[in-house]
C-alpha cells in the first residue's frame, strides 16, 4: 500500500522547472515538470555536493545542476556521462487533474 | 393496437415499442446513434444479419453520420449530406428501428427495460450503451451566455455557421485539436478569431514543442491570433456573450465563444443504473460491462484503464464486441493509437509515446525551408514514437513498425528519412546512400547545389564544410544538407577532412557566430523557432545552449522579446547568487559604490530581520548579505526597495557594478569628478544583460585607484580628458586593458562606453568576456569601429540606448509584489489518499 499526497497541479510548476515540497521532517522534494509535461520527483540534493537541483536548468529528462553543472537524469536519479552519483526517487502520477507523489519513505535509491 | 404489416415495428399497450408479433430474436438495444453505436451494429450485421432485432435510440434528430467530418461542414468544404455514413434506406433495409431525438434517461436492470425522455419504455435482452462523450465545460462565470457554445454535434456547427453569417469576432477556447478544426472553420467563414490555450504548446497530448510551434506560426499566418497560457476567468456579457477575460486581466471581446477544450466518456446513465463506472464504463475484453446483458463500446468506455477520444480504437472495439455477440470471442486488447490528420489543411502526425526518457533515442530531422519536422523515438532498437509535421507521408510506416515492434537497428541511420529512403536498393549506411547520388542530383535547395559540385569544389582544395560553405554555398543558407555535404567530404577525401568550427554545444551543428547571425538575417522571434530553423538535434536543447539563445534572442530584439525564465541559469532566475548550500546571497545597487545612512539602515535592518550570519564587503565596492533563503528573498527586496536600492545584479551575465574613487571632490590628487562620472556610468548601463559578467571602473588620476585597467571598460581620467581603456579582468588569467582612446569630455566618455558596450554585447559569444572577444577579434578591429567610424559608433550608442528603456526596470520590485512567486514558495500538500 502506497500513501499518495495530493501536492497540487501540473499548472503550479513552471514548464521546464521544478517546484520544492515538505513533507514532514523529510527531506526537501524537488517535483520536475518537463517540456513534455511529465512529473517527476527526487530529493532536492545533487549527489556531488548537494546542491538543490530544482533550482537547475531542465532539458529533455535531465536537470543540470545550478552548483556545478552536473546532469542528473530525472527518472532514475542518475548522474549522466563521468560523472557517477545517485539521488533517490520519489514515486510521482498524475491523476484526477492532480499531481500525487508517494510518501516519502517510499524513497528509493536505484540499483 | 396496430399492426403495421410485414416485419416492422409494432406498438403494443405493454411498451410503447413492442415486439413484433411474429419476431422471437433476441433484441438488442442501442442506446447511442453515433459512430461506435452504429457500428458495432454493422459488424453484427455482417456476421449474422439476422440473430437480433435491433432498435438504436439517438439524441439527435439525424440518421448515422461521420462525426469526424463536423469540420470540413464547418469550413464549407462538405454539406450534411457529404458526410452520413447510413442513410434511412441502411435502417429500413436491416429492419432497425430507429428512434431519433429521443435519448435513453433511464435503465431498470432488474425489469431489462429501457426508458426514454419521451417516456418510451422498451425491454431488451441484450442492451449496447454507446453514448460516446460529453464536451467539458470549464465551469468559469457565464458559460451559459447565448453564444457560448461547444463543438461536439451537427447543432453546434448550424450555431457557428449562424454566428459566423452575422460577422464579428469569435473566441474558441482550447487549442486541442477541436478547437483548431473550429478555429480554422470560423477563420474561413470570415470571422476573426483567437483561439485561447491554456497549455504553453499547442496540441500538447499528439504534438511536441517544436511541431507545436511550427502549427502555431502557420496559424498565425492565416491570421488567427493564438495565446497560448492563457487562463480563461470569464466570459462577460449582457444577456449574451460580450466576450472572454483572461486571468491576468486581459480582455478579448467575442460575439461567438466556442468552448472546445476536451471531451470526458459519457457515463451519467450507466452510473445512474448501478453499472461499475471509472473514468468510463468498466468492460471486459468482450465489452461486456459489469452486468452480462449489458454491453459498452467507444468513447464512453474504459477497458483496461485507459480511455480512448480516437476513431481508430473504436473499429477494433466494435470487432470484438461483435464477435462476442455471436458467440465467436476474439477480445479487444487495447490500442495502440496515432493521430494523424489535417490540422486546418496542415498535415501533422504523432504516435505512440514521443515524450522521451530513458534509454529514449531521439532522431530529429528538420527541414526548415520546406516547413518540415520529423521526429522518430526509438527505444531498444525499436520505434515507440513518432511526430511529423509537414511531410507525414512515412507516418503510416513508422506506425506499422512501431506496432509491429520491428528491430531496426539495421535501418536506423536511414530511418528518418523514411521508408524508400530506408528500405530502398540495400543503401543501409548514409555514406552510401550519398555515393548513390548521382553527380546532377541536388545537394543544397536553398543555393542549387549539385552534388557534382560539391564534388568539383572539393576537388579544388575544399577539405572542410566552412570551405565548401564559402566555395560553393552548399548548405550555407538554411544547413539542413549540412549531413549530406559533410557524407560527400568524407567520401572524397577520406580521412582529411577538416572539423568544422567548434559548435555552440552538441545539440547543433552550428558554432555561436553562426547562430547569432541567422536569428538577425531570418528575423527568428523564439527559442523553439531558431532551434527549428536552425536543425537542433534535441527536443529543448541543453543548459549550454538554452541560456545563450535566450541572450541572442534578448539582445537581436529588445522590447519584444519575451525573456524564457526556464533558460536562465539559477542566479539571473532567482536575481541573487545562490550558495554551496543553497541559501542566496542579495546584493542591492550602490551607484558608483556610493551611500548613505538610510540604504545602510534597510541592509542593517535586513540583515538582523532575516538572520543574515554575513555581510561583506565586496571588490566591486557594494554590501554583499549572505544565507537568505530563497522564500525570504521576495521580502528582502520589498525592504530594499523601500530605502530606495535596486537590484544590484551581482548574479547576472550582465553590467554588474561601476567602482569609483573619490576624484576631484575630494582627493588631493584627483584630476576629475570620477565618482561623478561612475554614478552616471552606472546609471545609463545598469540592467544591460550581456554575453558574460561586465565591470567598469572610473580612476579620477593615474594611480588608478579603482583598478580600471583591470576592467571591462575603465576610464582613468587625467587632466586632459579621460582616457579609455577596454578588455581588462582579473581572474585565473588577470589580462590588463587595451588602451582605446583618449577623449576629452565626459558625454564623450560615456558615449564610447555606451558603443563600445553594445559592440560586445552584438558580436562577443555567450560567456566570452571582454578580454578573450579581444583577443580573438583584434583591438584594431575594436578601434576601427568604435574610434575610427563616428557614424558606426553613434549608432551602436543609439542601439544601446534604445535597449536599455526595455532594460532598466528592477527586477527585484516585481517579484517583491509577487510576480513569479512560484519560484520562491514551495507546494503545499493538501489531502492523503492511501490505496
Amino acid at each position: 500500500m502506497t500513501d499518495w499526497i495530493d501536492i497540487g497541479t501540473l499548472a503550479d510548476i513552471p514548464p521546464r522547472g521544478a517546484r520544492t515540497v515538505h513533507i514532514g521532517g523529510e527531506k526537501e522534494i524537488a517535483v520536475f515538470r518537463t517540456g513534455d509535461d511529465q512529473i517527476f520527483a527526487l530529493v532536492n540534493e545533487c549527489p556531488h555536493k548537494k546542491g538543490p537541483l530544482s533550482q537547475g536548468i531542465v532539458h529533455g529528462h535531465s536537470v543540470a545542476c545550478p552548483l556545478h553543472n552536473w546532469n542528473i537524469a530525472l527518472k532514475s536519479g542518475e548522474a549522466q556521462g563521468e560523472d557517477k552519483g545517485c539521488t533517490p526517487t520519489i514515486a510521482v502520477k498524475q491523476e484526477y487533474g492532480r499531481i500525487w507523489i508517494a510518501r516519502p519513505e517510499m524513497a528509493k535509491v536505484a540499483a | 393496437m396496430e399492426f403495421q404489416g410485414g416485419s416492422s415495428p409494432v406498438t403494443d399497450s405493454g411498451d410503447d415499442i413492442g415486439v413484433p408479433m411474429d419476431d422471437v430474436r433476441e433484441h438488442l438495444v442501442v442506446v447511442g446513434n453515433g459512430m461506435a453505436g452504429c457500428r458495432a451494429v454493422e459488424e453484427l450485421l455482417a456476421r449474422d444479419p439476422v440473430r437480433y432485432r435491433v432498435t438504436i435510440f439517438g439524441a439527435e434528430p439525424h440518421v448515422n453520420y461521420n462525426r469526424i467530418m463536423l469540420s470540413p461542414v464547418l469550413a464549407g468544404e462538405k454539406t450534411f449530406q457529404d458526410i452520413i455514413i447510413n442513410d434511412r434506406a441502411w435502417y429500413d433495409d436491416h429492419d432497425i428501428t430507429l428512434i431519433t431525438s429521443d435519448p435513453v434517461s433511464a435503465i431498470d436492470r432488474a425489469r431489462k427495460t429501457v426508458t426514454s425522455r419521451s417516456g418510451r419504455t422498451i425491454g431488451y435482452d441484450r442492451l449496447l450503451i454507446a453514448t460516446g462523450s460529453d464536451p467539458f465545460i470549464i465551469p468559469v462565470p457565464g458559460k451559459d451566455l447565448p453564444g457560448v457554445i461547444s463543438f461536439r454535434d451537427m447543432k453546434d456547427v448550424d450555431a457557428m455557421l449562424d454566428a459566423a453569417n452575422r460577422g464579428g469576432d469569435a473566441v474558441v477556447i482550447g487549442g486541442g485539436l477541436l478547437g483548431l478544426e473550429a478555429a480554422h472553420g470560423l477563420t474561413l467563414r470570415g470571422m476573426k478569431v483567437t483561439v485561447l490555450h491554456i497549455m504553453p504548446t499547442l496540441m500538447e497530448r499528439q504534438l511536441d514543442e517544436a511541431a507545436a510551434w511550427l502549427l502555431k506560426s502557420a496559424l498565425e499566418g492565416r491570421g488567427q491570433t493564438i495565446l497560448t497560457g492563457a487562463d480563461t476567468a470569464e466570459i462577460y456579457g449582457d444577456g449574451k456573450v460580450e466576450g472572454v477575460r483572461l486571468k491576468d486581466g486581459t480582455q478579448i471581446p467575442a460575439s461567438l465563444v466556442v468552448m472546445a477544450v476536451g471531451i470526458r466518456p459519457s457515463v451519467a446513465l450507466a452510473r445512474d443504473a448501478g453499472l461499475d463506472v471509472g473514468r468510463g464504463i468498466k468492460v471486459d475484453d468482450h465489452m461486456v460491462t459489469s452486468d452480462a446483458a449489458i454491453l459498452a463500446v467507444g468513447e464512453c468506455v474504459e477497458h483496461d484503464g485507459n480511455v480512448y477520444g480516437l476513431v481508430a480504437p473504436l473499429w477494433d472495439m466494435c470487432r470484438a464486441l461483435a464477435d462476442g455477440l455471436t458467440d465467436q470471442h476474439s477480445g479487444y486488447k487495447g490500442s495502440v493509437t496515432s493521430t494523424k490528420l489535417k490540422v486546418a489543411g496542415l498535415d501533422v502526425f504523432s504516435a505512440g509515446d514521443f515524450s522521451g526518457g530513458e534509454g529514449c533515442e531521439d532522431i530529429v530531422l528538420r527541414d526548415a525551408s520546406r516547413g518540415i519536422y520529423k521526429r522518430v523515438v526509438v527505444k531498444d532498437d525499436k520505434v515507440v514514437g513518432a511526430v511529423l509535421y509537414g511531410d507525414t507521408a512515412d507516418g503510416g510506416w513508422y506506425f506499422d513498425l512501431l506496432k509491429r515492434g520491428e528491430n531496426v537497428a539495421d535501418i536506423r541511420d536511414l530511418l528518418i528519412f523514411g521508408q524508400a529512403f530506408a528500405s530502398g536498393g540495400g543503401a543501409l549506411d548514409p555514406k552510401a546512400a550519398v555515393a548513390a547520388l548521382s553527380e546532377d542530383a541536388e545537394i543544397c535547395g536553398c543555393n542549387g547545389v549539385s552534388k557534382g559540385q560539391v564534388v568539383a569544389c572539393i576537388d579544388k582544395g575544399a577539405c572542410s564544410l566552412d570551405a565548401v560553405r564559402a566555395g560553393c554555398k552548399a548548405s550555407a543558407s538554411c544547413g539542413s544538407c549540412t549531413g549530406l555535404v559533410e557524407n560527400i567530404l568524407a567520401l572524397t577525401l577520406g580521412d582529411e577532412v577538416q572539423s568544422g568550427p567548434k559548435t555552440m554545444c552538441k545539440c547543433t551543428s552550428f558554432g555561436h557566430d553562426d547562430v547569432r547571425r541567422e536569428i538577425v538575417a531570418q528575423d527568428m522571434r523564439s527559442i523553439p523557432e531558431v532551434m527549428q530553423k536552425l536543425h537542433w538535434s534535441t527536443p529543448d536543447g541543453c543548459s549550454s545552449c538554452r541560456p545563450a539563445l535566450n541572450y541572442y534572442l534578448l539582445c537581436a530584439l529588445p522590447g519584444i522579446y519575451v525573456d524564457d525564465q526556464q533558460s536562465r541559469f539559477v542566479n539571473e532566475r532567482m536575481h541573487a547568487n545562490i550558495q554551496k548550500d543553497g541559501t542566496y546571497s542579495v546584493v542591492p545597487r550602490m551607484w558608483g559604490g556610493l551611500t548613505n545612512p538610510r540604504e545602510l539602515r534597510a541592509i542593517a535592518d535586513v540583515v538582523e530581520k532575516y538572520d543574515a550570519p554575513m555581510v561583506k564587503v565586496t571588490g566591486g565596492q557594494r554590501l554583499d548579505i549572505f544565507g537568505i533563503r530563497k522564500e525570504d528573498l521576495p521580502a528582502v527586496w520589498a525592504d530594499l526597495n523601500a530605502a530606495g536600492m535596486v537590484s544590484g545584479h551581482a548574479y547576472g551575465k550582465s553590467l554588474r557594478t561601476v567602482k569609483t574613487c573619490v576624484g576631484s571632490e575630494w582627493c588631493r590628487f584627483g584630476t576629475q569628478d570620477s565618482t561623478g562620472l561612475g554614478v552616471k556610468t552606472e546609471r545609463m548601463t545598469w540592467g544591460s544583460w550581456m554575453p558574460h559578467k561586465f565591470k567598469i571602473a572610473v580612476s579620477g588620476c593615474p594611480r588608478n585607484c579603482a583598478e580600471a585597467t583591470i576592467k571591462d571598460f575603465g576610464i582613468v581620467c587625467v587632466d586632459s580628458g579621460y582616457e579609455l581603456h577596454v578588455g581588462g579582468n582579473g581572474g585565473i588569467h588577470v589580462r590588463v586593458t587595451d588602451l582605446l582612446c583618449k577623449v576629452a569630455t565626459e558625454q564623450e566618455a560615456l558615449d564610447y562606453c555606451a558603443a563600445f558596450t553594445q559592440l560586445y554585447r552584438e558580436e562577443a559569444r555567450y560567456l566570452e568576456r571582454t578580454a578573450p572577444w579581444i583577443e580573438r577579434v583584434g583591438i584594431a578591429y575594436v578601434k576601427q569601429r568604435i574610434v575610427e567610424d563616428d557614424a558606426g559608433r553613434e549608432a551602436l550608442r543609439a542601439r544601446f540606448l534604445f535597449s536599455q528603456q526595455f532594460m532598466q526596470d528592477d527586477p527585484w520590485a516585481e517579484r517583491a509584489v509577487g510576480v513569479h512567486s512560484d519560484l520562491h514558495q514551495p507546494l503545499s500538500p493538501i489531502s492523503i489518499a492511501a490505496e
